[in-house]
This record gives structure tokens, sequence and C-alpha cells, in this order.
């Protein structure tokens, strides 16, 4: 796409400052978007680009700066007034109601709420001319809750283009998308632009941003430090700029396979609700290697996690811990025989938000010595090992007494890191760890799983990121619906080869292959 | 006269009829609250308010549609106080709820004493009539149960057909369903998620309040302590039984209505002789439990009932 300086302004923003108490989120920030054209935004965790799109849809006011839309002012905190004027987000967390169809996702708010009836007929043919122009076909009678994230998306993209959105927010649209999804996605947007809507993209994954963007602009602290064409520049020099200094991701040698420390037999778990159950999965974690397991999010991972975690327990197959089949499987059993768990959902299932570091620090091992004895509690031992954590994993905080609230996810993370792996474990259970998290935290969690595995531990990944689960497996599986596909060696798959894995296909043959 | 008898009886389900009108007004006030994400415990408080309110009116001088508005008004104005600690300040709406039920029951003896202060039994006052429906009430069976009913009973009826209207066939009841569902999609239209659910609260707590009234101005002439006698409870089980739909939830307070006229009818055969009274007193409670068991099991609850929303937090 070529760059399009000369068109119409759509959207500018002018010197946008927003703090939240002592933090500065935006910091007079200033960019303009023409008829067109893609512009992408770029910036770490934290870095202020969800905020700055919030205030230019309303959901926030800025402390000062002015948003102008088509020439006009927007008044400040008014969703409706951003929506009118033609802006149309996209959250990075669906605002669909699940239970109600697409139609009526896509017509709510859309007529006076005064009005009688609601012209059902009209609205179905609105959505289906908007399907057929920007290629996002979706059932308008489907229940929500019943689509694919792929189709969400779409619905969320058809709202706004239902109100004759101009300018398309997308706040990391693909975080959720197959490769394939990702692909239609793009297509979509052509498409959009093509018929002259402007988009702002916003993301962290840099080839993404190399493929659909005509300029990029690069948030830091709030800052805008970067604004240039997106055909002046490369990977490295987006990364570079993001974090302020030259990012070194950290080296991976191959790991060196030892024996299985766990094996997964042909066990099926039943389905819950909408999450699928594991499907006559077998699966073999090997010392001193990382298995990587990729996949939409949804398709059993939460299952196979579960299972490993002790919080369920095979409905058939068989579970053997260093060759020995287990009586009984819970999560206690599983701390005991050494398998650690970082959790997908830190605040939900990771820490306890309003116990202190210390409490935190010790949930899994309070039973044992030296942190109790007889039934007693030693807290000055607790809170020796939360300091031991606190300096080791360069965990910023005010000390072992502050409610882990306080913290921020990176530094929430480095908490749990050290309280698994300080525990030596043999089989590290590592779900999503680094969702959330900034450059700088993602790089030192992945080291210090990687010295994990050199010093001889099991490491299962769990990651929605392809990119993650290739750069750090020595072998990677691919589960779809619960089913699990055979192992591939690293740097045997392409991510458009794991990407139709990922869509569900290959399944069969496999099956009708092994049977 | 034996059980066939009794529910072939134009008495029984004209009784039956008449049972469950209080309970269908609550039971949609109700189901409007809870489709819009507010769980409303108010409401035994609130038909007991409804029911003085509408009484005392009457008794003042007005006449008995007037009552009804005041009735509504009242209970609207407890919805108010519900709705603002549990929306905008995203109070527990089971403490607020509990908390609008003893305040409004309260006050309500406390407003009767201060209003009655030397009477020994409740006076009376001129009740709503049955209006027979010319023709229709001449059906064999169903004419007398269905259309020679007070009309308050009508209005019930009528209610039902409108809020499934405007639930399912206007952009307002869209809006507010998916208040229900996922605020966040509300807001994100732009629509206001307080106003909704505000909204909602105080027009389902003003039909909760005529549930009330429906007793002190239809079925009885009088005000008692201890009319509502957990009527309002039900209803909240008959928003669960009916799956939060208007249609279902008005079968449901029929058939709860028709279990109540069941047992005193049975209580007078011979066979009832027989058994202590409280048996047959429970017997709908009892029948609904099962009822309930049996129908809530697919329900579809407001995924986001009880469910505070903040404007700017994920």
């Amino acid at each position: 796409m070529s760059a399009k300086t000369e068109a119409q302004v759509v959207l500018r923003l002018n010197s946008i400052t927003k703090t939240f108490g002592a933090l500065t989120a935006n910091d007079a920030v200033s960019l303009s978007l023409h008829k067109g054209e893609v512009i992408a935004l770029l910036g770490e965790n934290g870095a202020g680009k969800t905020t700055l799109m919030n205030i230019l849809f309303g959901q926030y006011t800025a402390d000062s700066g002015t948003v102008e839309v088509m020439g006009r002012a927007l008044p400040p905190g008014n969703p409706r007034a951003a929506l009118d004027a033609g802006v149309g987000m996209v959250h990075q967390h669906f605002t669909l109601a699940e239970g109600m169809t697409v139609l009526e996702n896509v017509t709510l708010g859309t007529r006076s709420l005064w009005s009688l009836g609601m012209d059902r007929a009209a609205a179905r043919a609105r959505i289906a001319q908007l399907a057929a122009d920007f290629r996002l076909s979706v059932d308008p009678d489907a229940r929500v809750g019943a689509l694919t994230v792929g189709e969400r998306q779409r619905v969320e993209i058809l709202k706004a283009l239902y109100r004759d959105a101009r300018i398309l927010i997308l706040d990391e649209p693909t975080a959720v998308l197959t490769p394939q999804e990702t692909d239609d996605l793009f297509e979509t947007l052509r498409k959009a632009v093509a018929l002259g809507l402007s988009i702002v993209f916003i993301s962290h994954k840099l080839h993404e941003v190399m493929a659909i963007s005509d300029r990029v602009l690069i948030l830091r602290h709030g800052k805008l430090v970067h604004e240039g064409r997106t055909s002046d520049t490369d990977r490295h020099d987006l990364a570079a700029r993001m974090v302020g200094a030259e990012v070194a991701a950290p080296k991976v040698a191959k790991g060196v396979p030892g024996p299985a420390l766990l094996q997964l037999g042909a066990v099926s778990t039943p389905d819950e609700g909408n999450a699928p159950g594991l499907k006559s999965l077998t699966l073999d974690l090997r010392a001193g290697q990382i298995t990587g397991l990729a996949g939409v999010s949804g398709n059993g991972q939460a299952a196979l996690a579960g299972l490993i975690g002790g919080l369920r327990s095979p409905a058939s197959g068989t579970l053997m811990l260093n060759g020995e089949t287990l009586p009984h499987w819970s999560p206690r059993m599983a701390v005991h025989h050494g398998i650690a768990r970082i959790p997908e959902d830190r605040h939900k299932t990771g820490t306890i938000a309003d116990f202190d570091l210390t409490e935190n620090a010790i949930l899994e091992c309070y039973t044992d010595a030296p942190y109790s004895t007889r039934g007693w509690m030693h807290w000055h031992r607790a809170t020796e090992f939360t300091q031991e954590i606190i300096k080791t994993y360069d965990v910023r905080c005010p000390g072992p007494t502050t409610r882990i609230r306080l913290l921020s996810g990176g530094n929430m993370q480095k908490l749990i890191l050290g309280r698994v792996l300080e525990a030596s474990p043999r089989i590290i259970l590592a779900n999503q760890p680094v969702r959330g998290l900034d450059i700088g935290a993602v790089n030192y969690v992945h080291e210090r799983l990687l010295e994990a595995r050199d010093g001889g531990a099991a490491v299962l990944l769990i990651s929605e990121d392809l990119d993650e689960i290739m750069a750090l497996s020595d072998v990677i599986h691919v589960i779809s619906e619960g089913r699990l596909s055979p192992a591939f060696a690293r740097g045997s798959m392409t991510p458009a080869e794991l990407g139709i894995w990922m869509a569900g296909h290959g399944f069969e043959a496999e099956h009708a292959h092994a049977s | 006269m034996d059980l066939f008898d009794i529910l072939l009886s134009a008495s029984f389900w004209t009784a039956a009829i008449r049972i469950a009108s209080p309970l269908i007004f609550a039971t949609l006030g109700e189901l409007i609250c809870e489709r819009a994400g507010i769980l409303n415990l108010g409401i035994e408080g609130i038909m007991v308010a409804g029911a003085f309110a509408g009484w005392m009116a009457v008794y003042s001088g007005v006449d008995l549609w007037t009552g009804v508005a005041v009735a509504f008004v009242v209970g609207a104005a407890f919805g108010l106080v519900h709705g603002l600690l549990t929306v905008p300040f995203g109070l527990s709406q089971h403490v607020v709820g509990l908390g609008v039920t003893l305040l409004a029951t309260s006050l309500t003896y406390y407003a009767y004493r201060l209003a009655l202060p030397e009477v020994t039994s409740p006076p009376k006052i001129e009740a709503f009539q049955p209006y027979e429906v010319p023709l229709l009430s001449d059906i064999p069976l169903i004419g007398p149960a269905l259309f020679a009913q007070t009309p308050l009973t009508y209005l019930a009826f009528a209610l039902v057909v409108i809020v499934s209207l405007v639930l399912y066939r206007t952009p307002l009841g869209l809006a507010l369903r998916a208040a229900g569902e996922n605020p966040a999609a509300v807001a994100a239209q732009g629509l206001s998620v307080t106003g909704l659910r505000v909204g909602a609260v105080v027009v389902g707590s003003g039909l909760m309040a005529v549930g009330g009234a429906f007793l002190t101005m239809s079925a009885f002439d009088s005000f008692f302590f201890e009319m509502v006698n957990g009527r309002g409870w039900i209803c909240i089980a008959l928003v669960v039984f009916g799956a939060w739909r208007p249609g279902k939830a008005l079968l449901g307070a029929i058939l709860f209505a028709a279990f109540d006229a069941l047992q005193i009818r049975i209580q007078q055969t011979p066979m009832g002789a027989n058994v202590p009274y409280q048996v047959f007193l429970m017997m709908p409670y009892f029948l609904s439990i099962l009822a309930l068991i049996v129908m809530s099991r697919r329900a579809e609850v407001p995924a986001a009932l009880m469910v505070p929303f903040n404007k700017g937090e994920r």
C-alpha cells in the first residue's frame, strides 16, 4: 500500500494527556489518520495504547488535548458521540452478549430506544450486504455463544460497519486468531481500506504490523517515540524502538531429552460445557525438553492443564509419573510429585489478591517443613523464603508484606515463577506464562524456563502465541477439539502448516492411519 | 367430591386465576429486573408496601385506579432506592434487596400505626368487583375462570403480552436484555447501562407493588399484617421456573395458584379430614420445588445477573 499523505485527514488527536494517579498513561500524544490509510499503534503492555484509544472512543476523558473526527471536535467522554461521528471500535475483549443472536448484537442500540418494532427484515438485508461487501460471512440468526472466536470478531466488525463506521479501531485483533483467520481478517481490512475506510491497528506482533500498515506509531511509557512509514523500517528496528534498547531474545540451544517423566496414555476427559475434554490423548513429557502445545484457546488446553495440575482425573486412559501408575490423583499429589504449575490466569488461580507476597509465595507448600511443623506456622521462614525470591527474581515491590494485588502483572508473574522454580520441580506446567507481559519480562520468563529445562526439568509450554511456541519448544504438538497432533520436531513445520492443524485439519487422517 | 370433580369445577379455576393474579404482576416485575441483570430481593417488602399504599389511598378517598397508580409509584420509589444502591454504587444485590424488604415492611407497619392509631380491626374499602365479559364469560369452565374476574386480573394478563412484546420486539427490550447478558456490549454501543438497569428496577418494583395492591384492592377489601406471606419469594422462584420468559412465568404462576386452590378444597374432603392441614398448606410449595427442579435444569440465566458493571473496568 502506498502512502497517502495528500489524502483527507479523518482523525486527529491533539496533544492528549491522561494521568491515573501518579502514572502518566498518555503524555501529549498527537497523531493523525488519513482516509484509506492503515496506521499501526505499537507498544509494550502499559505503554498507553489502549488508554489512548479509549479516550478517542469516549470511554475515558482526557486531562487535556482534543479529538477531531472529520475536522470536527468530539465532545469528551461520550462513546455515543464517537459512534455517531463514525468511529467503530473492536475491543480486545469482545463486547458481545453471548446469549443473543448475531442480528440482535449488531442492531443493539442502533435505533431509538423508544421506537416501536425492530424491522428485522431490513436489518437482515443490510447485514447480508455488508457481509458480501467485506467478506464477513456469518449467520445472522446464530447465537453468538455458539460461534468460534474468529466468527465473533467478524460480528464485532459488522457491528461497527452497520453503524456506518468510517474509522475502525482494532485493539489486538489477531491475539485470538489462527494464522488462517488472521489472513481472512487482513483480507477484510484491505477491502475496507479500498472502500475508503481508515484503520487504527493495535498490536504486539511485528510481522503483522509490517504486513498490514502504511505507517507505524510507537508508544513508550505514554509518549509517542516513533512515527514513520512502514516501508522505511523493519522488525528489528521496531522492536528496538518499542523497548528503547536492542532486545535480545534468549538464545535457544537444543535441549537434551532425557527419560519420560510424565506419560499420558490414551487419556480422555469429559467435555465441560463449551470446553471440549480430551479425546484419547497420548503425550510424553521428557526431562530436559520443552514440549510446546499450540492451539486456538478453548480447544482442550484447559482440560490438559487441569489434568496435569491434578484438578481433574482421567475418565479413561493411564497417567504415569516416572513410570509408575498412581492410585489416585489430586492437586496435592501433583505438587507432592514435583509438578510445578504456572497457571493461565495469575489473578484468578495463581494468586490470592488480598494476601501478601509471603502468603502467596508459600501457597503450595505451607503444610510442609520448614514453613510449618506440627500444625504451626513459622512465618519468619516463610518471610525469608519470600525475600529470597524477591531478590533472585527481581520482583519490584515495597516488601514481602505488600498485598499482591498492588503488583504489576510482570512482577506478579516473577513471584509465581520464583515460587515454582525454587522448589526445583521435575515437571513444569507453564500455561500462557507470558500473557500480558512486556518484552523485557517475556524474555526473563523464557530464560528461566530454558534454564529449568537445561537443569533437567520437563516443561509443558501451553500458549496461543505461535511465535513463542516455535521459538522455545523442542517438540511441538497442536491441540484441536481435545485431540492431539503427532509430535513435530523443532523447525520441521512452518507457521502455516501448524495453522492447518490448529484449524482442526489432519486429525482424521492421523486417526485413520493409527487405527 | 373427588379430585376429578374439583378439577372440573368452574369455581376452582376461578379461584386459581384470582390467586395467580398478584403473582403475575410481581413475577413480571422481578423478571424485568433480572433480565436487566439485577436480582431484586426487595420484592417481598415492596409488595407489602404496595398492598398498604393502594388500600390506604382508596380509604383516604381516591378512586380505585388512582389507588393502583399510588401503589405503583410507592413501589417505584423503593425500586429507585434499590437501583441506585446496586447499580451506580455497585453494592451487593442480596444485602440491598433484603434491606429494602425489611425497610419497606417496617415503614409500612409504621405508616399503618401512624395513619390508624386507634383501630382494632382494619377498615374495609369498596374493592374492585368482578366484571363479566359479555358472551365470553358464558363459555363453560374457562368462561367464569378467565372472563369473570376483576379488571386488575385482566390487566395482569395484558401485561404478560405487553412485557413480552417490549422485551422481544422493541429496541428498548433488546437493550434491556443485553444489559443483563453483557453490560459492556451495551456501553460499547453508547447506551447507558446505569439508566437501563435503574429504569428496569424502578418499573419492575412498581409492578411488584401493584401485585401487592391486588391483595388489598381486589382479592380482599382490607389490609392485614402478614398478608403478603412469602408471595414475593414465590415470585423469585417463578422467574426461574419460567426461564426468564413472561409466557412461561405466567404458566408457572397459574400452576402454583392451582395447587394452592386445590389444597384448600382437598382439606374439605373426607380424605382431608384425616390428615393434618399443614400437610396441605405445604403442598403448593412442595410441588413448586419439584416443578422447579424439573423445569429449571435447562434454563438460561441472564449471563450478567448479579454482576455489577463498572465503567472503565474489564
